[in-house]
Formats: C-alpha cells, sequence, structure tokens
C-alpha cells in the first residue's frame, strides 16, 4: 500500500489533522507551495472518514452577501471543476413572502457586485424550472444557474493524490491523535496512537471534533457541533426517470428554511428551521461506536416531522404520495461558530498551532488554498479577516457563549439577516464604568466584542425638533421599514448637536496595549508602516500591514516613553490586534506586551466647546499650544488621571479620555457637569463610527481597509517611508511605484426615490454600475462596491463610500447604485483622502 | 442430565458441541449424561441432521458413537405422531420427558430447531430458557433473595449468552428447578472421546441404557402441521461450506454475481452475500449471511466488496479465516481479514478463477 | 382479518455496542432505536394481509414509554393502531416479556375482537432470546413455527401456509387460524413510511397499558398496593441478565497479499494450501 502506511515518519515539516475536505486541499496547496514533508492524520477511515464532509449535502449556492464567503466559494468551484467533481444543476431561491421577496432583490445587488449570473424570476419561470412546485405559493424566485453539486470525498482523494506526486506526503487514516506537545507556547509534537511525530506546524482540521483536538495544545477553536436534519424521500418515479444523480435544479424554500434537491430517484429535503440542537464536541461517538458516522446521529423525528407540512405544500405532486418514502433520515452534525463565520489561521494561544475549522462544502477547497498561503507567505491573495480566529475575546471564546450565540444564529442561516442586526443572547458581558449612567439616558445599546455601546440616546430627541430648526429635517426620513431598521435619526441630530456644541462618546469598547522594553523601538518600527521614531508624548496614526502589502489594521500608536508605546485599536479589531502585536514579539524578551483593555475606559470629548469644557476641570494647559494636536499627555481631571490624546474620528477638536477604569463614572459625572453650561450631549457610535467618521472620509478596518487593498489604494500611503524595515514594506514599496489603480471616494446620492416615488437609503454592500449600467470594475478585476453608506447631517447629503477605479475615480462623475433591484444615481464627491467636510481639518486642529 | 441430540444417523456437529459443554458440566456436578434422540419411526428426515427415525444399522452406529462421548443413557423419544417434525410436539415430548426425568439441567445446541424445541418445552414445562450459551455453570446465586419465584426447589446457574449475534457477551443467573439452556454453535471444540474424564481416569463402564419414552397428545393438541418440504439442489449449504464467497455492495450488480458463483463452483464453495445485496434484490435472502441472515462458519470467508458493517461481521465472524477483496483498504472487512487484497472486484475475482484454471492445465 | 404484530424497541445496530458503565445495558446516547429487520417484516406482512383480506394490524410493544416510537413508526408504516404495555426502563426477562404480551392480547382480545394472527420477531435483535414468541403461542393455545419468509392465508378454510427456510430447503407448514408465527427477514421488503404516513403517525392516539414487576424491595403491605385497573399482572422469570460485557476480539494482522489482479497467484497458493483447489 504506497498511499495508506501505518508507519508515521518521525518528523514532518506540517501535520495536518483531520481529512475531509480542508485537511485535503490543505495539503494539496501546501505541496503546490513546496512544502516538503507533509503528514495527514484522520482518526477515520478513508476515503469517508466520518466527519461533516461525508454527509454533507454537496450544493453550492454561489451568491452570499459577505465578500469573503463569495471569494471562496468561487474559488472552491474553480478547484471543484478543475478535478471534474462538480456537475452544474441550477439552483432557485423561493420567496413565499414580501420580506423575502425584497430579500431576493437585495441577493440580486450581491450578484451584481460579485460578478454571478442570476436573474430574479417569476412563479412561471420557476415551475418551468422545476415543474413539481406549487405556483401558487411562489411569489418571487432568484434563478442562479451556476449552482452546482460536488463530490468532496473524490475530489479530497484527487487532492491527495496529487500532493503525494509532488512532495512526500504521508497519509495515515485510522490513526488517533492523542496529544499535541508545546514548548513556551510553540508546537512540538504530534503524539498518536500509531507514534509521535516531530513538527512546528500542525493544522486542526476536524470540523466538529476541532475544540477536542486544539485543546490538547491549549487551544480554544470556538464552534459548536449542531444538528442539521435531512430526509431522503423516495422512490420518485418522476426523478427516477432523469436517470442521473441531479437534473433538475436545487431549490432553497427560504421562508420555511428548507431545501429541497435530487439526489438520484429520491429528493432529499433538508431543514434550518428546527430548534437548534447542539452536541459536545466530547461526546461525538467514535468510529468504532457510532451507527452511521460519527457525525450522522440517529434522526430526532419530533424536531423534523412539523416541517414536513411545509415540504409538502411546495413538493406535493411528488412527495405527497404513500409509495415514495422516508428512506433515510440523519441528524447531521455540522460546525457552529458564534458569527457564523469559519475560524481560520494560526491560533493566538500556541504559535504554530493553525485552525482550519467551521468550513462548508462550498468553501472547502478555497480555505484550503487560502491557508496555505497564509502558511507560506503569512497572507493570502483573498482577505480572511472576518475568518481569522484571533478575531475573539476570551469571553467569546467560552462555552456559554458559543452555545448562546449559535442558538441563536442557527436559524438565521435561511434568515434575512440586516447588515446592523444585534445579537439577543449574550449580550451584557462587557460593561464600561459609564453603562449605568448611559442607561439612565436610554442608551440603544449595540454590542462589540462583547461591550455595550450606546448607539443613540433616547434622551437626545428632543435634539430632532431643535436640529429641525436648522434645516435638517430630511435627514430624519427613512420611510422603509428595512432602511431605518437598527437605526434612528436621533443619530443624525446628536451629529448636529456634536458639530454645534460639544458631545461626549463612551469609548471604552477600545483595545489598549502596553509594549515596553529595550528592543520596543525596533519592534513598533517593524509591526507599523509610519515612523515611530518619534519625540515622547506623539501620537501615530499608521496603518499596519499584512506580509503581502494589504491591509491588517489601521491603529493609533503613542510614544509614551523612549522604550514604551501605547497601542490604541477599535473594539472590533482589538482580539485580532493583540494576537498579531503579541505573536510578533521578540523571543529574547526585549519587548513585553501587556494588554491595558480593562484596566482602561475611555471618554471621547469633542466638538467646538470641547476645550472650554476640558479647561473647566482641569489644571493642566489645555490651549493649542500647550497641547497640540496629534500628542498624549497625563493630566488630571478632578481626582481622575487622565491620559488625554488630542485627536478625532470625527473631525472635531477634542480628546479621548483614557482613565482608571475603576474612576471612570467619576470622569463621566465631572464631564458631564461641567459640560451642562455648554449644552453637552452624550453621542452614540452612530456618530462616532458613521456619520461623524465618514464626513470626515475615515476608512474604517473590515469595509474600506481589507488586505486586498493597499495603503496607496487606500490614499493612507505616508509621504515618506521610513528607512526601517516594517512587515509588508516589500508590497508596499511596489504598490507605490505602480501606478494607482483604484482611490477611495466618497459619493452622494442624487436622487433617493425608488420607481414607487419612496425614497430609499442604500445600506452598504451594493454594487456600482456606469449610467449605462454596466459594472465598474479596476484593471485587476476589483469590482467597485459600497463599503459604507450613512447620512452625512453637515453636509446635507447621504454618502457612499467605494473605491473606484482611478478612470472612474473624478469628481463629478455620474454614477448608479443598485439597491434592492432599483438603480439610484450617485455623484463623485470626493476622490482621495480629502474629507467632504471641513476639508482643511481647521475644526479639528484649531 | 438430559442433552437433546440432533442426528442424521450422524451426531450433528452442534449437538457434539452441547454435549461437550454438558459433559464438563455434569463432571462438575458428578452427574451422567443421558441423551435424548426422537426415534419416531422409519419416515426418514431429510432435512439436514435432524433426530428423525434412522435404520437399525445407523441407529447402532449412532448408539456406540454416543457411548463413546460418555453418554449413559439414551432416551429414545418415539411417537407415531412425531414422524415429521412438528415444533409443538416435540418440544410437548421434551416437556413430558423433563417432567418424567426430573434433570438438573436440559442442554440442546442453539440452532434453529434446538432453540425452537427447547422454547417449545420450556414454556410448556414453565421453566425459563437461556438460549446461546457459551458458557455455563453450576453456581450459588449473587443475591439469594432475588429469585423468590423460582425459589423452591430451584437451583442456580452461572451461564454467559450470546447477545446481539456475538457482538456482546451477557453474563446471567438462571435459576431453576430444572435449566434449560441452548449452547451456541462455535462456543466448544467438540470432544469426540469422552470415555475418560478430565482427570484422565476411565468413567464407570456400564453398559449404556436405552429406555423409550413414549408422549401423549391429547386429541385437541394443537400443532401446525409440516406439509411440505423441499431439499434444496444439490449445491453447498451456506452453513455448512468450507468456503463462503460473499458479495457486498462493490460488487455493483446481480450479473457481478457470475464470477463469484464460479469461483465457489471451482472451491466448491457457496455463495453468499451482505444485506445491502439482498436489499437491492441482486441475491436471494437465503444467501444473506448476517445477523439477520445465515451464520457461517466456513475455513475461509472470501469477502468481495464488502465493508463489514457490524450487521454482516457477526454472521461472518466465526471463518477460521477472511480474505478481503475491495478498493478500499481502510474498510472495516479489510483491516479485521486474514489477508487482504486492495483491488477492484471486478478485476480480482475473474483473476482468481484464471489462475485457478491456469494451474490445473 | 385480524392481525397483532408484537415489536421490541432496541438499539438500531451500526457499530460497535458501547455499554454503560455499569454494564446493565447498552449506551445509547447516539443510537436511533427501531424495531429490527425481523419485527419491520412482521409489521409490513401485516399490512400487506390486510391489505388483502381486509380487517385492521394492531401494533403491541412491551417496554419503556419511550417504545410509542416504535408503535408511531408502524403506523407511519399503515398499521391502524399502537398499544403500549409500559414495563419501565428496565429490560424484562423473556418469561416476564411473554406474559406482559400474553395479558395485554387477552384484554385487547376480550375489549375488541380476537386476532387471526399474531406475529412476532423471530428473534429480538439485542436480547435474542428466541422464545417469547413460542410462550406466547403456547399460553394462547396458537400454533407458532419460528423463521418463517412467506406466509400464505386461506381466509376461507381459516387457514395459513407458512414456509421457512431451514439448512437443507424449505420447509410448509400449515397451521389452522387463529396462529402464530415468528418472522424473519426476507419475508417481504418493508416499506418506508410517506411523509404524509409520518405526519398521521405523529398525530395517532396510541392505547396504553402497563405491567410491573413485583418491586423486591418494596413492602407488602395490603394497603401499598394500588389497583390500577389498566395494569397487567406479570411476574419475575428465572433468567435474569447480570452485566454485559464486550467479548475480546481477536486481533488479526492482516496480511495484504498485493494490490488489484496481480494478487491472483497469492491467493491460490492459499487456496491450494487449505486443499480448496
Amino acid at each position: 500500500m504506497t498511499m495508506n502506511t501505518n508507519t508515521l515518519p518521525g518528523r514532518a515539516d506540517v501535520v495536518v489533522i483531520g481529512a475531509g475536505i480542508v485537511g485535503n486541499s490543505l495539503v494539496h496547496h501546501l505541496a503546490d507551495l513546496g512544502w516538503s514533508s507533509i503528514v495527514l492524520l484522520d482518526k477515520g477511515p478513508l476515503p469517508d472518514p466520518g466527519g461533516s464532509t461525508g454527509h454533507a449535502s454537496n450544493f453550492i449556492f454561489p451568491v452570499d452577501h459577505s465578500k469573503e464567503i463569495v471569494d471562496l466559494t468561487a474559488d472552491s468551484m474553480r478547484q471543484y471543476e478543475k478535478l471534474g467533481v462538480l456537475t452544474t444543476c441550477g439552483g432557485i431561491e423561493i420567496a413565499r413572502t414580501e420580506a423575502r421577496e425584497e430579500e431576493l432583490r437585495r441577493r440580486m445587488s450581491s450578484a451584481v457586485t460579485w460578478d454571478i449570473d442570476a436573474e430574479l424570476i417569476g412563479p412561471d419561470r420557476a415551475v418551468e424550472l422545476v415543474p413539481f412546485m406549487n405556483r401558487d405559493i411562489i411569489r418571487l424566485a432568484f434563478w442562479t444557474p451556476s449552482v452546482a453539486v460536488v463530490d468532496p470525498l473524490q475530489a479530497g482523494a484527487l487532492m491527495r493524490e496529487q500532493a503525494a506526486a509532488t512532495a512526500d506526503l504521508t497519509v495515515s487514516a485510522n490513526t488517533e491523535v492523542l496529544g499535541i506537545e508545546t514548548i513556551a507556547g510553540h508546537v512540538t509534537k504530534v503524539r498518536t496512537d500509531r507514534g509521535d511525530i516531530e513538527t512546528e506546524t500542525v493544522v486542526v482540521a476536524c470540523g466538529v471534533w476541532s475544540p477536542r483536538i486544539a485543546r490538547m495544545a491549549g487551544a480554544t477553536i470556538p464552534l459548536t457541533p449542531a444538528v442539521h436534519q435531512m430526509i431522503d424521500v423516495g422512490p420518485i418515479p418522476e426523478l427516477a426517470a432523469t436517470g442521473v444523480e441531479i437534473a433538475y435544479p436545487i431549490v432553497r424554500d427560504m421562508d420555511t428554511f428548507m431545501y429541497e434537491r435530487q439526489s438520484g430517484a429520491d429528493l432529499e429535503v433538508g431543514s434550518y428551521a428546527h430548534r437548534p440542537i447542539l452536541h459536545d464536541p466530547e461526546d461525538i461517538p467514535s468510529v468504532a461506536a457510532a451507527q452511521l458516522s460519527p457525525t450522522q446521529l440517529p434522526f430526532t423525528a419530533e424536531d423534523f416531522d412539523p416541517q414536513m407540512e411545509d415540504a409538502l405544500e411546495l413538493f406535493g405532486s411528488i412527495l405527497d404520495r404513500e409509495d415514495a418514502g422516508v428512506r433515510h433520515a440523519i441528524n447531521g452534525l455540522l460546525s457552529l461558530t458564534p458569527d457564523g463565520s469559519p475560524l481560520l489561521g494560526e491560533t493566538p494561544e500556541v504559535k504554530g498551532l493553525w485552525s482550519a475549522a467551521a468550513v462548508w462544502i462550498k468553501e472547502g477547497p478555497g480555505v484550503g488554498r487560502m491557508l496555505a498561503e497564509c502558511m507560506t507567505h503569512g497572507s493570502a491573495e483573498i482577505d480572511l479577516h472576518g475568518a481569522d480566529i484571533a478575531r475573539f475575546y476570551p469571553n467569546q471564546r467560552t462555552r456559554a457563549h458559543i452555545r448562546e450565540r449559535t442558538s441563536e444564529g442557527f436559524n438565521k442561516t435561511y434568515g434575512i439577516v440586516h447588515p446592523r442586526e444585534q445579537w439577543l443572547s449574550s449580550r451584557q458581558q462587557r460593561l464600561s464604568p459609564f453603562y449605568e449612567r448611559e442607561g439612565v439616558l436610554g442608551a440603544e445599546f449595540f454590542e462589540v466584542g462583547g461591550w455595550e455601546r450606546p448607539h443613540w440616546y433616547e434622551s437626545n430627541r428632543p435634539l430632532l425638533e431643535e436640529m429641525a430648526e436648522f434645516g435638517h429635517k430630511f435627514l430624519q426620513d427613512r420611510p422603509h421599514e428595512w432602511d431605518r431598521r437598527w437605526w434612528s435619526p436621533i443619530i443624525n441630530a446628536e451629529h448636529l448637536a456634536m458639530r454645534q456644541r460639544v458631545a461626549m462618546i463612551d469609548l471604552s469598547a477600545f483595545a489598549h496595549f502596553e509594549v515596553a522594553g529595550p528592543g520596543v523601538l525596533d519592534y513598533i518600527q517593524r509591526m507599523i508602516v509610519a515612523n515611530a521614531d518619534r519625540r515622547v508624548g506623539r501620537l501615530i496614526y499608521t496603518p499596519v500591514l499584512a506580509p503581502n502589502g494589504g491591509f491588517r489594521s489601521d491603529l493609533t500608536v503613542v510614544r509614551m516613553a523612549d522604550d514604551r508605546y501605547r497601542v490604541i485599536t477599535g473594539g472590533s479589531d482589538g482580539a485580532r490586534d493583540a494576537a498579531w502585536f503579541s505573536r510578533n514579539v521578540p523571543a529574547d524578551g526585549s519587548v513585553t506586551f501587556t494588554d491595558l483593555t480593562s484596566a482602561t475606559c475611555t471618554l471621547g470629548l469633542w466638538g467646538p466647546r470641547a476645550r472650554d469644557v476640558l479647561a473647566s476641570v482641569t489644571d493642566d494647559d489645555v490651549t493649542d499650544d500647550g497641547f497640540g494636536f496629534a500628542t498624549a499627555r497625563h493630566i488630571t481631571v478632578g481626582t481622575v488621571p487622565v491620559l488625554a490624546l488630542r485627536v478625532s474620528y470625527v473631525g472635531e477638536l477634542g480628546w479621548e479620555l483614557h482613565a482608571p477604569f475603576d474612576q471612570g463614572r467619576v470622569l463621566w459625572d465631572i464631564i458631564a457637569e461641567a459640560g451642562a453650561p455648554h449644552g453637552i450631549i452624550p453621542a452614540g457610535i452612530g456618530v462616532y463610527g458613521t456619520t461623524g467618521r465618514m464626513e470626515k472620509g475615515y476608512r474604517l478596518m473590515g469595509a474600506e481597509l481589507t488586505s486586498e487593498y493597499t495603503p496607496v489604494d487606500a490614499g493612507l500611503a505616508l509621504k515618506k517611508v521610513k528607512e526601517h524595515d516594517f512587515i509588508g514594506k516589500d508590497g508596499y514599496l511596489q504598490a507605490r511605484e505602480h501606478e494607482p489603480i483604484a482611490e477611495m471616494c466618497i459619493l452622494t446620492v442624487d436622487d433617493h426615490h425608488d420607481s414607487s416615488g419612496m425614497r430609499r437609503y442604500p445600506q452598504g454592500g451594493e454594487p456600482i454600475l456606469s449610467v449605462r449600467g454596466e459594472r465598474v470594475v479596476d484593471r485587476i478585476g476589483r469590482p467597485s462596491y459600497v463599503t459604507s453608506a450613512g447620512s452625512g447631517p453637515s453636509v446635507g447629503a447621504y454618502l457612499l463610500m467605494a473605491y473606484l477605479p482611478v478612470e472612474q475615480a473624478e469628481e463629478g462623475n455620474r454614477l448608479l447604485v443598485q439597491y434592492m433591484g432599483e438603480r439610484y444615481p450617485v455623484t463623485v464627491a470626493r476622490a482621495g483622502r480629502t474629507p467632504l467636510f471641513d476639508p482643511d481639518d481647521s475644526r479639528m486642529k484649531g | 442430565m438430559l442433552v437433546l441430540i440432533e442426528h442424521n444417523g450422524e451426531v450433528a456437529a452442534s449437538s457434539l458441541e452441547a454435549l461437550t459443554v454438558a459433559r464438563a458440566i455434569a463432571d462438575d456436578l458428578g452427574e451422567p449424561v443421558e441423551a435424548v434422540v426422537f426415534t419416531a419411526g422409519t419416515d426418514a428426515d431429510p432435512s439436514g441432521p435432524t433426530l428423525g427415525g434412522v435404520s437399525a444399522a445407523e441407529e447402532e452406529a449412532l448408539r456406540s458413537r454416543l457411548e463413546r462421548l460418555g453418554v449413559s443413557a439414551i432416551h429414545s423419544v418415539a411417537h407415531p405422531e412425531l414422524a415429521t417434525y412438528s415444533p409443538e410436539r416435540w418440544g410437548e415430548s421434551l416437556a413430558q420427558l423433563i417432567r418424567r426425568v426430573e434433570p438438573s439441567a436440559v442442554v440442546a445446541a442453539g440452532t434453529d430447531r434446538g432453540n425452537e424445541i427447547m422454547a417449545q418445552a420450556a414454556a410448556r414445562a414453565d421453566l425459563p430458557l437461556a438460549t446461546n450459551c457459551s458458557a455455563v455453570a453450576s453456581a450459588p446465586p449473587d443475591d439469594p433473595g432475588a429469585t423468590s419465584q423460582n425459589g423452591a426447589g430451584a437451583q442456580h446457574w452461572r451461564l454467559t449468552r450470546v447477545r446481539q449475534g456475538g457482538m456482546l457477551l451477557e453474563d446471567a443467573e438462571l435459576a431453576a428447578p430444572v435449566a434449560l439452556a441452548t449452547i451456541v454453535p462455535g462456543s466448544a471444540e467438540p470432544n469426540d472421546d469422552a470415555t475418560h474424564d478430565s482427570s484422565g481416569a476411565a468413567r464407570a463402564g456400564q453398559p449404556m441404557a436405552v429406555e423409550v419414552f413414549e408422549p401423549r397428545f391429547d386429541d385437541a393438541f394443537v400443532a401446525s402441521r409440516l406439509v411440505e418440504r423441499t431439499t434444496r439442489d444439490a449445491g453447498v449449504s451456506l452453513a455448512t461450506a468450507r468456503v463462503v464467497v460473499s458479495g457486498g455492495r462493490g460488487v455493483g450488480s446481480a450479473d457481478g454475481f457470475a464470477s463469484l458463483e464460479e469461483l465457489a463452483k471451482l472451491t466448491a464453495g457457496a455463495v453468499g452475500c451482505s444485506r445491502v445485496v439482498t436489499n437491492n434484490g441482486w441475491r436471494p435472502h437465503s444467501d444473506q449471511v448476517g445477523q439477520t441472515g445465515t451464520k457461517v462458519n466456513p475455513d475461509l470467508y472470501i469477502a468481495c466488496g464488502i465493508s463489514g458493517a457490524t450487521q454482516h461481521w457477526v454472521g461472518c465472524m466465526g471463518a477460521k479465516a477472511i480474505l478481503a477483496i475491495n478498493t478500499d483498504a481502510d474498510a472495516p472487512m479489510v483491516d479485521r481479514a486474514t489477508y487482504a487484497v486492495i483491488g477492484d472486484v471486478a478485476d480480482v475475482v475473474p483473476a482468481i478463477v484464471d489462475e485457478i484454471h491456469r494451474r490445473a492445465h | 382479518m385480524e392481525v397483532l404484530v408484537c415489536v421490541k424497541r432496541v438499539p438500531a445496530s451500526g457499530g460497535t455496542p458501547q455499554l454503560t458503565d455499569d454494564g446493565q445495558r447498552v449506551d445509547t446516547r447516539n443510537l436511533a432505536f427501531t424495531v429490527g429487520p425481523h419485527e419491520e417484516c412482521a409489521v409490513e406482512e401485516a399490512i400487506r394481509l390486510v391489505a388483502e383480506h381486509g380487517g385492521a394490524v394492531t401494533v403491541l410493544s412491551v417496554g419503556p414509554a419511550e417504545a410509542d416510537e416504535q408503535l408511531r413508526y408502524a403506523i407511519s408504516m399503515g398499521a391502524d393502531r399502537g398499544v403500549l404495555v409500559e414495563t419501565g426502563a428496565d429490560e424484562l426477562d423473556p418469561q416476564a416479556t411473554a406474559a406482559a404480551i400474553t395479558g395485554a392480547v387477552r384484554r385487547l382480545e376480550a375489549e375488541r375482537a380476537p386476532f387471526d394472527l399474531i406475529l412476532f420477531g423471530n428473534e429480538s435483535p439485542d436480547a435474542g432470546n428466541y422464545q417469547v414468541g413460542v410462550r406466547v403461542a403456547c399460553a394462547l393455545g396458537l400454533p407458532i413455527v419460528g423463521g418463517i419468509k412467506g406466509i400464505d392465508i386461506d381466509d376461507g378454510a381459516r387457514h395459513a401456509r407458512l414456509r421457512r427456510d431451514v439448512p437443507a430447503g424449505v420447509e410448509v407448514y400449515e397451521v389452522s387460524l387463529p396462529a402464530a408465527a415468528a418472522v424473519k427477514e426476507g419475508l417481504n421488503l418493508p416499506r418506508y413510511p410517506s411523509m404524509r404516513g409520518r405526519l398521521r403517525a405523529r398525530k395517532a392516539e396510541l392505547d396504553e397499558l402497563s405491567a410491573r414487576l413485583p418491586d423486591a424491595g418494596a413492602g407488602t403491605g395490603a394497603g401499598d398496593i394500588d389497583t390500577v385497573p389498566s395494569e397487567i399482572a406479570i411476574g419475575r422469570g428465572g433468567l435474569r441478565k447480570m452485566r454485559l460485557r464486550q467479548p475480546e476480539e481477536k486481533r488479526t494482522e492482516t496480511v495484504v497479499l498485493g494490490r488489484g489482479p496481480e494478487a491472483a497467484p497469492a491467493i491460490v497458493d492459499i487456496l491450494e494450501e487449505l486443499d480448496m483447489v
């Protein structure tokens, strides 16, 4: 036996645990990228080791709202096709309700953005494609001709073969991992029941078992096995007559959260509508103990059977007969994560231990390729930011959080999820010292990383009338429920009040790290693009790049002392940044990394009256001469020692006030009281994150800033390139040398009226089209789409941000944006970094 | 102690095993072993090893054989109504014999027929029955109070039963005035000569007694009637074949069995199959090997394209050797086999047939 | 004709059965439950017989409350009604099981019509006692033959012909109705329940009876005994399960003779060695 050997090598460059679609793809691509000694283990037999790959329904719908998932899926489909294991059958998503019709229109926008052939069709056309459906319950359908079924087991076998052809690959089935050893937080050895393997790189690609395996090394892979129920009904003569595995398009009955697909003579009916049924990774049966396979658990009819009525309603003509039997029924296990995204990348806890978990069949091959790139080059062609396993804070890696969020998230699989939709479970986990005060003020809390952050304050409702007097009434206007869901016009009123007077904003979700030691200058220089060798007290806003020169994050660095820096980053990226900064600390001990997040609260104070307010409560000099822009100093506010940073994300004069967490409430009360005479208001993240920042054209990590765009594209390239080497420098230099390809732009919506006369407001993600309706794509194939959308109350316009090809990035250029099936005229208002509001930053720097 | 002997002139192998087990228990208890033989008359029963009538010469051979096996007496059960097999009448006969003889135990082979007769006898004598035992021993109870129901005159036995076709064992206690047990085939190496006990001493050499026992049936006795019996055409029976060539999903179709048939013919073996095959209608259910089909004990079991699910495994695990032919090197059947060939049944089996032909010339 | 089918809730087989720590039962946390292949055939046969000869199929199970799942499965296949004799979580010995069934049959026959045919599985897939059907038939005075793979009803003559495979061939028995039979897989190919059937079964009302063993430890004061009208009196039999265990599996090192047709000579060598060709 050549490929299946029980003799494990004593050493390997990499050990991949799990021979499902992800593990197989990964070894294939690692071999492609030149890795030489590779071991692939699975505790089950081959070709089907008994994980989720073996029982998945294996169909692929390419359209999704997430760019990352779309790209991974498209890459995977190309790989499956190349391997000859992809059968195109087409797919139809059915709307039974009006809300779903809207969702299908939104889906159509995503299809246009990502250039996937798709069409909205009526019931007649739908039943032409799948004649067994009940036409009467179909209102609208979304037809994607490229929907396909694949054979992931065959794909895996071929990928192993290809890997074996170019690398020294050892595939060992029926091999159980007994332990993963580490020394000083780094992987050193995998112990198995067939011998030990020394290695510095281990990939956990074990699907639902991943948490169990990662724990052996002391790492957390935050997923839970959960049940997805499927039944097989047949034989159905109409399907048998086709003589093939699949002849009809796959149908997703979106409103009932179910799908129906032909499988030979049978119709497979699957559901995401039943109650969430979670399992513990520890309780998954062994291969020997399992009845079918470890991930095909006994069917629980009481959960599924009620939904059969829905299937009978749509497919009654072939399902509702006595001779078509339920021939097979399983509770199939799949992996759910707290936010629904995969878990990819090096684990934050253990160096050399990588996670390739919570991946669906539709993403498997692409994930393998991207992860192989990351493991080889440090970054990948597709930005995996949203899937980075390091994105979770400790509270989000707990069993309780995982179970609550996945329970809530399961029924969103086919649900209609608003882009701003908030989770209802596992809330109030991280509370700032201002929380109680905010509650009294009627704060509407949104969550990030477990933090509760006020998005707006009901106490500010009276501002709506007050601000209306200034001619801003149109900014309250969002007549469509979808457009105003998880939103309030109060945000706009808070914005205007801040610009007129002064606002206090809770920014306690910021992550704060201190890096210090004799080697810190070298270290920080290597981590960031900007020159860190500045005088003490200097505040530096800088991109942080991935090794390929793409964006990893943007953040603020303050030189606190010659050998000490403070790094401040946003709440949504704090965990990733903490992992990145701590992972890169030199091994020689010359730099220490300390996370100060839980010790520090932050209150933003901004607006024309900010200095008046602050001056009234501190003896320290806060004049422009004494406390210039882009500097940081310790000051005393009442009894509170404060690290004040003269900086602004909303374009106003003011400070971030960083205080000891335990004195936060005192600080809040002092500022609120001192601000009262100046008309201070509390303002929410709606202002800070959207309206204020967009008027200033500030880029947001994960929206405008991704690893697929360079600082040059984003307009964030610095004038000079520092001497010192830094991560991503080569790519950065290359990007600077090239002619610019795309430019970040601000667009304004010229006319909000749809064909029925209702005013609509795009929410982000929509495709940008030329006035002739053609997609706008830059010369390296990147499509233009709305990266952020929001009101600009002070500029009197609704703003969209988007990368445009340089030839389109001209102020005054007219374009279209497609939203919910209709197109709206837009105009490029700004190309590049100059903000629409206060273009010379005089308010902020004054 | 009584042992029910199935015979067809020759004592059935399964009864030999039962006898061997009974012999050992009886030695422990210092009791004699007596055989129960149905000798109904002259209506010879051709359906395999049974207790039907035999010729005088055969009966003499049987007697001397049983004598050599350490049997001290034969209870010859005779009645005209027993000429053909009837579960109810044979069971009733045995129940009546038990009442007459009052043995400490009755042991039979755990064959279909052995279990059927013993179940009938147990029901009619209102006694518990432990079927498919792999070990039986007399022993005091663990918990004397627990078996109050059968307390009066009850003897206590410890035994091990085979469950789920052999995937599990059950340790059990039997408390009864007369212990009824059947012995699962394959649980003991049959002892051919029991003229000496385990210490090597010759057993008391009294001549073997033959006692005829005539059961009584009243006119209203309810019984099924064997009205038709067809004998399988010449061919090797699955249960007794030395070689079984068995096919599973990997054979691919009903036609795919042609080469398996040929190999079976060349090796004087029988063709078997897995449950998937009968469910697909490729072979009749009578060919099915497994928990719900036939359990086989050949010298060689050739598993062609059979993955080796538990339900199948328990049907063939009694084989002395297993050859697995499978494309999947990690299939459970390959893992458990003595020999394995990794390859497609459609290529490998015809090649074996060719090779046999080649060597024959 | 009225047909009764007796079914037992058993863990579905598949992998190696795992045991609970006390060895008292199979660990069923990850196992589905079923009636086993023999009994599935019995249900199927009953449905077909009733379809041909008229009447109704009653399915009876003695076991835990959860056995309603198996009764509903039979109903989803097409059985008309289900009767659950609830005996609690512990497995009964075969005598007690037979007594519970016998008691239930007598009660059902007294309340409704007598059964013409009572079908059992040849043996349960788990305990495999090979005797419950025989005991019930004897108690009810019915003829019974085991291992049945063919049933023909001569309704007019009130006869049934029962066919079974034996090692040497085929035997056919004739019984007068009412009768019983213990059937084997191969009798027919059982249908899968339709979706409509499953929905019907979910809503079906089951008849519930119960049967309890006398509690060994409980006091026997007259005042303690509740006389529950639906309770069937049964006694403990003489066979008592102590514990289950896994047999030692003899692990053999597999000798790989080769790949594909090239392995043929090595195979024939073995056949010659074993004197088989």
